[in-house]
């Protein structure tokens, strides 16, 4: 483990954050969006707030996929799942997102759906190979990382000729995500908050390089920090971000070079561009229909398209009126801003989605940071 | 007709449903594989249930249902786990374990040989722990109505006089102790699951604890507050339990906390955190705050104690929070587990 180590070493974490209080100037406020769910992880699991002087505050952008799956995607999944023919393969984490109607994958599960929880799309091929009579779904989603292996698994069903294997496509790009959230931010509004750069995932830049981020920074003039998930990584980003808005630059940097760089991974990008095209539009969670943010099968592999094999309607439902996810996501309020926190909304009993993934903002806030509120009030 | 024995074909042979019946196939069932592993005294005199001295004062009881996929694991098995697991509920009211039962339901068609292979692990954990199995039962269910076997033990003890442990005794200034690495039992159970696609050297902790808790009793009994064994949950639900029980907080120090870098690196990659890893040879101690050095070196001169270590303090906090300074230096709450713990997408 000699290589994670070197990110989590607690000292070098003090000097750093000695050098990010000394570079930030005290008389201005520093707002970074962390799009990613991962590095809003490593925010609350390492207590990396307490080590940022006050002037400097994170935004806990809408990047986990299980947080923007919106409602009626899980709907149709159950929907799929409750299919007497159907085996439904997903992943661990989305088998409590609510649904509509309190309705979840693991109460269809113990309802008697055929509900599996795998661990890669390789798992689902095997099962689909096992049970030639079953028709066996995977419930696919996640951004650029997650999509690279969907698109294998369809070249290796294509390859070996399962007729019984498809995937349910819930496949989203995270640039449109970034550019709804400037587009949303009315810069007029005082309550509205403001975003003086973003953390951007590693994990998705080793498939699509940092290039797509380029226009960001340049459009709506906003440093961008590709960084990796270790707690060093996000606090050396926020530095390079300190010092990007002190010298009034918005350039792309890459602090993740050892994985990083600028065209990304051009065998999966072109693996996924054979079997996948954009939809015209798509729901997320709390964000609303966004153009050109999600992707689908192309027509070729309409055959391992659950959406085209078993007509499925597509279902739509509103999220509880009081949820404030919406906000949230926006980083125009705080998880603990929303009346439903920790009273009607909890990670056991999930009302919106920012609560359902370990990396949702609320659930975060929620399972790591919640005696802040408390020395808040107190104070 | 003869009444010459059929002998049960260890080797090959399946557990079918006369094995359940109550009729001979069960009483040599119950001879070959239960009696020969578990082999005592009480057993051997064939009741259904045990006669046996008690001593002066209290005893303490303890039931506990397995249930564990996979069935054999490195490090143990089901069988020894049951036995490990319910001597260590008793030990942990810092009770001196006596004896055992153990009750088992059976799937049909379940391999005599692995029914052996747990029943002697079983037999042999027992014997080593010195808590004989005086009794059971056996039942066996039709196919699909289990998940192979689950085993159900009792287990009863002695209390020393004047000892008397309970979660509601923690008070604000004690010391937190546990006795070893934490995470060990659940991340080499998960790593043989199917669909694991990681490989480690990790073996399971479990083991009977007895003895490492007589000796604390004997170093300073009366400066124990609570002890108990962070399995299921691992050592965060144990904290927080105890911090409900007490209406107490805790404050532990991520940088004292003994993980393996097996663990660590395991729990990373599959997105958990090994303070909610299950653990079976492990126990946290809540101890009087002069008694902690005392107590602290009776562990450590124990094989079972070798890596003892005080994580933290009982704080007062009347939100009963678990909080855990980062090896960063920053803070953060240590929190139950939602749900099942599921492995995340990314
Ligand atoms: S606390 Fe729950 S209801 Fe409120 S914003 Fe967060 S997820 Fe939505």
């Amino acid at each position: 483990m000699k290589y994670v180590d070197e990110y989590r070493d607690g000292n070098r974490a003090r000097q750093l954050a000695e050098v990010i209080a000394a570079t930030a100037a005290p008389d201005r406020l520093y707002r970074f969006m962390e799009f990613c769910g991962g590095h809003t992880h490593a925010i609350s699991r390492y207590g990396l707030e307490d080590l940022l002087p006050d002037n400097i505050r994170m935004i806990h952008g809408p990047g986990c996929p299980v947080c923007v799956l919106p409602a009626g995607r899980i709907d149709m999944a159950i929907a799929l799942a409750q299919r007497p023919e159907v085996t439904l393969c997903v992943y661990g984490d989305l088998m409590r997102v609510p649904g509509s109607q309190r309705n979840s994958l693991l109460r269809a599960k113990a309802a008697g759906a055929d509900v599996r929880m795998v661990y890669s799309t390789l798992d689902a091929i095997a099962i689909a190979e096992q049970q030639p009579a079953r028709e066996v779904v995977f419930f696919a989603i996640g951004f650029e990382t997650t999509t690279p292996p969907s698109a294998m698994a369809i070249r290796l069903a294509t390859e070996k000729r399962l007729g019984n294997f498809s995937i349910f496509c819930n496949h989203v790009l995270t640039p449109p995500a970034i550019q709804a959230i400037l587009d949303g931010v009315d810069l007029a509004d005082p309550d509205q908050v403001a975003l003086d750069g973003f953390v951007g995932p590693a994990h998705v830049s080793t498939v699509i390089g940092t290039r797509p981020y380029e226009y960001f920074a340049e459009t709506f003039a906003k440093p961008v920090v590709i960084a990796g998930f270790e707690p060093l990584d996000v606090m050396q980003a926020i530095l390079m971000l300190v010092q990007q808005v002190n010298e009034d630059r918005h350039q792309v940097e890459n602090q993740y070079i050892r994985a990083v760089n600028r065209d990304g991974n051009q065998r999966a990008q072109a693996a996924v561009a054979e079997i996948f095209e954009l939809r015209a539009q798509f729901e997320w969670r709390g964000l609303g229909l966004i153009p050109h943010s999600g992707l689908k099968l192309k027509p070729a592999y309409a055959g391992f398209d659950a959406e085209c094999r078993f007509e499925m309607p597509e279902l739509t439902a509103a999220d509880n009126p009081a949820c404030e996810c919406g906000t949230i996501l926006r980083g125009v309020k705080k998880p603990a801003d929303c009346k439903l926190f920790g009273t009607v909304c909890t990670p056991d009993n999930p009302m919106g989605s920012c609560m359902v993934s370990s990396e949702g903002a609320c659930a975060a806030h929620w399972t790591y940071g919640r005696f802040r509120d408390i020395q808040r009030k107190a104070s | 007709m003869s009444d010459k024995r059929r002998k049960l074909n260890l080797r090959t042979g399946h557990v079918d449903l006369s094995h359940g019946s109550g009729g001979r196939a069960m009483a040599h069932l119950i001879a070959d594989v239960f009696h020969a592993a578990f082999n005592n005294e009480w057993l051997a005199r064939g009741n259904d249930q045990a006669a046996f001295d008690v001593g002066q004062g209290r005893m303490v009881m303890t039931t506990d249902g397995y249930v564990i996929s996979p069935l054999f694991f490195p490090g143990g098995n089901i069988g020894s786990l049951a036995v490990h697991g319910t001597i260590n509920d008793v030990a942990m009211a810092g009770a001196r374990p006596l004896y055992l039962s153990a009750s088992f339901i059976i799937e049909e068609g379940f391999a005599l040989a692995e029914l052996k292979q747990i029943a002697d692990a079983m037999g042999a954990a027992a014997r080593e722990a010195g808590v004989p199995i005086v009794t059971g039962d056996t039942k066996v269910v039709e196919r699909g109505k289990a998940d192979g076997v689950f085993i159900s033990t009792t287990g009863i003890g002695a209390l020393p006089d004047g000892l008397d442990l309970s979660a509601d005794k923690a008070r604000a200034g004690d010391r937190v102790l546990v006795s070893g690495t934490l995470g060990d039992h659940g991340i080499a159970v998960m790593s043989k699951r199917a669909n694991m696609t990681f490989d480690t050297d990790l073996v399971s902790d479990s083991a009977a604890l007895h003895g490492l808790v007589a000796a604390m009793v004997a170093a300073d009994g009366a400066g124990i507050r609570v002890m108990r064994d962070p399995t299921r949950g691992g050592l965060a639900a144990t904290l927080n339990e105890l911090a409900q029980q007490s209406g107490v907080g805790f404050r532990i120090n991520e940088e004292s906390i003994p993980v393996r870098p097996a663990v660590a690196a395991a729990c990373e990659l599959l997105g958990l955190d090994p303070l909610n890893v299950a653990n079976e040879g492990k126990l946290v101690a809540i101890v009087a705050p002069e008694a902690a050095q005392g107590l602290l070196a009776a562990m450590r001169a124990h094989p079972l104690g070798q890596d003892a270590v005080d994580i933290g303090e009982v704080i007062a906090d009347d939100h009963r929070f678990v909080q855990m300074t980062t090896s960063f230096g920053g803070g953060r709450i240590v929190d139950w587990l939602s749900g099942e713990q599921l492995p995340r997408i990314c």
